[in-house]
C-alpha cells in the first residue's frame, strides 16, 4: 500500500469528520495564536517603556532644591537652605571640575495664563531656560525656530509653545510670528514644538518656553530656579557627572560633614533600571500566562486526539478485520494528526500575526520570533504524539478486541 | 434439535479434497486458575474447499469464539489451525493481516461498514490494503456490487442504505478479494425475513460458484440452507452432519 494511498485515506478521514476536524484545528489555532499575541503584547509594552525612557534622555540628571527625602530632618534644614541659582548652573559648566558634564540648562518656572484676544490658556509647563534645554529634555520644534543664546543674553520677549497651547490660543492658524500675552507680558511666538504626547497625567504639549532672562526680568524677578537639567557626555558617564555636580554644589552651598544637602539629584539612568526591571517582570508574567494557555491548548489537543482515536477504535477493528496492516492504520492516524496540527498551527501563526497588528490594551504588540517557533513546534509535537500514541495502541489490539470496543 | 435435520450422513465418507480449514484440538480459555472459563474446549474441525457449513449452538456454546479464530481475528490458547494449508496459529501480526486480507472474507451480524463512507469505497477498502491499483479496484468493486444487486447504489453511505442493502455491501466487500473462505457470523441476525431470504440466495450462488462458505447461526431455516451442519455446546462439537435435503 503506497504512501499516497495512506495520505488519501487520512484526508478522507478528516473530510468525513468535518466538525471534529474543524474543532481540533480551531483549538490548536487559538492556543498558538494566544501564545504569539500575549508574548507580542508583553514584548511591545517593554519596547514602549524603553522608547519612552529613550525619549526622556538617559544621559540627563535633574537637580532640584531641597534635600532628598521627606520628614523632620529634611524640614529642619529649610532655614539654612540655599536656593539653586543661575550661578550654580554656570558653575556646573566648568569643564575642569566637571569633565563629564556636556551641558547644563537651568529651569525657572512659573504659573501664568496666556491670552490671545478672547482665547486663554494656562500652560501646565511654563519654563524659562536657555538653549541647552532642547537637547537635555529632547525638545525639538516642528515649525518656526528655536530661541538662541543671543535671545537669552538680550532678554528678548520670544516664546516656543506646544501644540495644545497653540490650539487653545490660535486655533488652526499658524502661531508662528503671532503675539500672545502671558502674565501680562507680550511675547512673539517663534516656534512650535514637536508633539510629545502625555506622560502620566501631564500633557507634554501644554507648554510655553521663554528665555530664562526674560522670565526673571519681566515675570518672576530673582526667584530661585526650580531645577537644573544636567546632561552627561554619554550614558556611561552619568554616574561620574552626578559625583562631579554634587561636589561642585556641595562646595557652593557649604555642605560638608553632617550637614544635610539642600539639593537633590535625580538620575534618569537609575529610573531606567527600575523601569526596565518592572517591564521584565511584566513580560515574564505574560510569558507565564502564555505558557499556561499553551498548556491548556495542548491538553485540549490531547483530549480531542484521544477521543478521536477511542471513538474510532471500532473502525480500526473493521479495517484490521479486512486485512489492514498495523503500519497502514498507524500511518493514517499519524498523518491525520499531523495535518490537523500543522493546519491549526499555521492558522494560529497567521491569526497571531494579524492580531499583533492591532493595538491591544494601549500597547502596540511586537512579535517575538522565538514564540512563533515555540508555539508552532509544541502544538505539532503534542498533536502528533497524542494522536499517534493512542492510535498505535488501538492498532496493536487484536481485531476482535477493537471490534468489541464500544 | 437433531430431528429437525432430516437427512443425516457421516461426514468422513464424503471428504476427499484438500481441507480449507483444519483445526486441531483448539482451546480458548478466558481468565486463569479456578475462575477460568473454556470458550473452546478441544475443538477439531476440517472443512473442504467448496463446502457450505452452518455452525449452530446456543449462546455461550463457543460458536462465535470459533468463528473469530477461524477468521484470524482472535488467537487461541492452544491448538493448531491450518488455513488453506498455512499454519495460522503461530503466525505474527504482519502475516496475519495479509491472511485476513487475501484468504478470508468476513461478514458480521452488525455489517461493520466504515461509517460515512460510500458503498464503493467500503468495497474497495480491502483491495486498497493489498495494494491493488485504483482503476482495477474500482472495476472489481463495481462488479462485486453488481453481483449483490447494488450496482445502482454505489455512492450511498451506510446510513442511506437499508439493513439488507448494508449486509449486501458487506458481502461484496468480503468477496471482492476472492478469498478462499467466506465466514459469516450471524449474518441474518439484524435482517427482516425478505432480506434474509435474499442474502441466503446470495450465499447459495456464492457456494455454487465454488467458494467455501461457513455460517454461524442459531436460526434453523438459515442452517438448513447449508450442506453440512455442525452443532456446538459448552465449547465442544456435539454433532457434525450432512444436510441430506441439500446434498444429493
Amino acid at each position: 500500500m503506497s504512501v499516497l494511498e495512506i495520505v488519501r485515506f487520512a484526508i478522507r478521514g478528516l473530510f468525513t469528520n468535518r466538525l471534529r476536524t474543524f474543532l481540533t484545528v480551531l483549538g490548536i489555532t487559538i492556543g498558538v495564536a494566544s501564545v504569539i499575541i500575549l508574548l507580542a503584547v508583553g514584548n511591545g509594552s517593554s519596547k514602549a517603556i524603553q522608547a519612552s525612557l529613550d525619549r526622556l534622555g538617559t544621559n540627563s540628571l535633574q537637580v532640584r532644591s531641597g534635600g532628598g527625602g521627606f520628614g523632620p530632618r529634611a524640614r529642619a534644614s529649610v532655614s539654612s537652605q540655599k536656593p539653586l541659582t543661575i550661578l550654580d548652573a554656570a558653575a556646573l559648566m566648568d569643564k575642569s571640575q566637571a569633565p563629564d558634564i556636556l551641558q547644563v540648562a537651568p529651569i525657572a518656572s512659573t504659573n501664568g495664563t496666556c491670552v490671545v484676544g478672547a482665547n486663554t490658556s494656562s500652560p501646565s509647563t511654563f519654563y524659562g531656560t536657555w538653549p541647552a534645554y532642547y537637547k537635555a529634555s529632547n525638545t525639538s520644534i516642528q515649525s518656526g525656530s528655536y530661541f538662541t543664546n543671543d535671545d537669552v543674553t538680550q532678554s528678548r520677549r520670544v516664546a516656543l509653545i506646544g501644540q495644545t497651547t497653540a490650539t487653545a490660543l490660535f486655533g488652526t492658524t499658524s502661531p508662528i510670528g503671532q503675539t500672545m500675552r502671558c502674565s501680562g507680558i507680550e511675547f512673539t511666538v517663534i516656534g512650535l514644538t514637536t508633539v510629545k504626547g502625555a506622560s502620566g497625567f501631564q500633557d507634554g504639549d501644554s507648554l510655553v518656553l521663554i528665555p530664562i532672562t526674560t522670565m526673571e526680568n519681566t515675570i518672576t524677578g530673582n526667584q530661585p530656579l526650580s531645577s537644573i537639567i544636567v546632561e552627561a557626555t554619554n550614558s556611561k558617564t552619568t554616574d561620574a557627572a552626578q559625583t562631579e555636580l554634587t561636589a561642585i554644589l556641595d562646595a557652593r552651598h557649604g555642605i560638608s560633614g553632617r550637614k544635610t544637602a539642600d539639593f537633590s539629584v535625580f538620575n534618569q539612568a537609575s529610573l531606567l533600571t527600575t523601569a526596565s526591571t518592572s517591564s521584565q517582570t511584566f513580560t515574564t508574567l505574560l510569558g507565564m500566562v502564555a505558557a499556561i494557555s499553551l498548556l491548556v491548548g495542548g491538553i485540549g489537543i490531547t483530549n480531542i486526539m484521544l477521543v478521536t482515536v477511542i471513538e474510532r477504535t471500532r473502525e480500526i477493528g473493521i479495517r484490521k478485520a479486512i486485512g489492514a496492516p498495523k503500519g497502514a492504520i498507524l500511518s493514517q492516524f499519524l498523518i491525520e494528526a499531523t495535518i490537523l496540527s500543522v493546519l491549526g498551527g499555521a492558522l494560529g501563526v497567521v491569526v497571531g500575526f494579524v492580531g499583533s497588528h492591532f493595538t491591544i490594551a494601549g500597547t502596540k504588540p511586537v512579535i517575538v520570533p522565538a514564540s512563533v517557533f515555540l508555539a508552532f513546534g509544541v502544538s505539532i509535537l503534542i498533536g502528533v504524539f497524542f494522536g499517534g500514541y493512542p492510535a498505535s495502541r488501538a492498532a496493536s489490539l487484536r481485531p476482535i478486541e477493537a471490534l468489541r470496543y464500544e | 434439535m437433531a430431528e429437525a435435520v432430516e437427512a443425516v450422513d457421516s461426514v468422513d465418507s464424503v471428504v476427499d479434497k484438500l481441507p480449507v480449514i483444519d483445526v486441531r484440538d483448539a482451546v480458548k480459555r478466558y481468565g486463569v486458575g479456578d475462575a477460568s472459563i473454556f470458550a473452546l474446549n478441544g475443538v477439531s474441525l476440517s472443512i473442504e474447499a467448496g463446502e457450505y457449513v452452518a455452525i449452530m449452538g446456543p449462546s455461550g456454546s463457543g460458536k462465535s469464539t470459533l468463528m473469530n479464530i477461524l477468521g484470524a481475528l482472535d488467537n487461541m490458547t492452544s491448538g493448531e489451525y491450518f488455513l488453506d494449508g498455512i499454519e495460522i496459529s503461530s503466525m505474527d501480526e504482519i502475516h496475519l493481516s495479509i491472511v485476513r486480507g487475501r484468504k478470508i472474507g468476513f461478514i458480521f451480524q452488525s455489517f461493520n461498514l466504515i461509517p460515512r463512507t460510500t458503498a464503493i469505497a467500503n468495497v474497495e477498502l480491502p483491495m486498497a490494503y493489498q495494494g491493488v491499483k485504483a482503476k482495477e479496484r474500482r472495476a472489481r468493486a463495481m462488479v462485486a456490487l453488481d453481483v449483490v444487486g447494488l450496482g445502482d447504489r454505489i455512492n450511498h453511505e451506510p446510513t442511506e442504505l437499508s439493513g439488507g442493502q448494508q449486509q449486501r455491501v458487506a458481502v461484496a466487500r468480503a468477496l471482492v478479494t476472492r478469498p478462499a473462505l467466506l465466514l459469516a457470523d450471524e449474518p441474518t441476525g439484524a435482517l427482516d425475513s425478505k432480506s434474509t431470504g435474499d442474502l441466503l440466495d446470495l450465499f447459495d450462488q456464492i457456494n455454487a460458484a465454488g467458494r467455501t462458505v461457513v455460517v454461524i447461526t442459531h436460526e434453523l431455516d438459515v442452517a438448513h440452507r447449508a450442506k453440512r451442519i455442525i452443532r456446538m455446546r459448552d465449547g465442544k462439537i456435539v454433532s457434525d452432519e450432512l444436510n441430506k435435503q441439500r446434498v444429493a
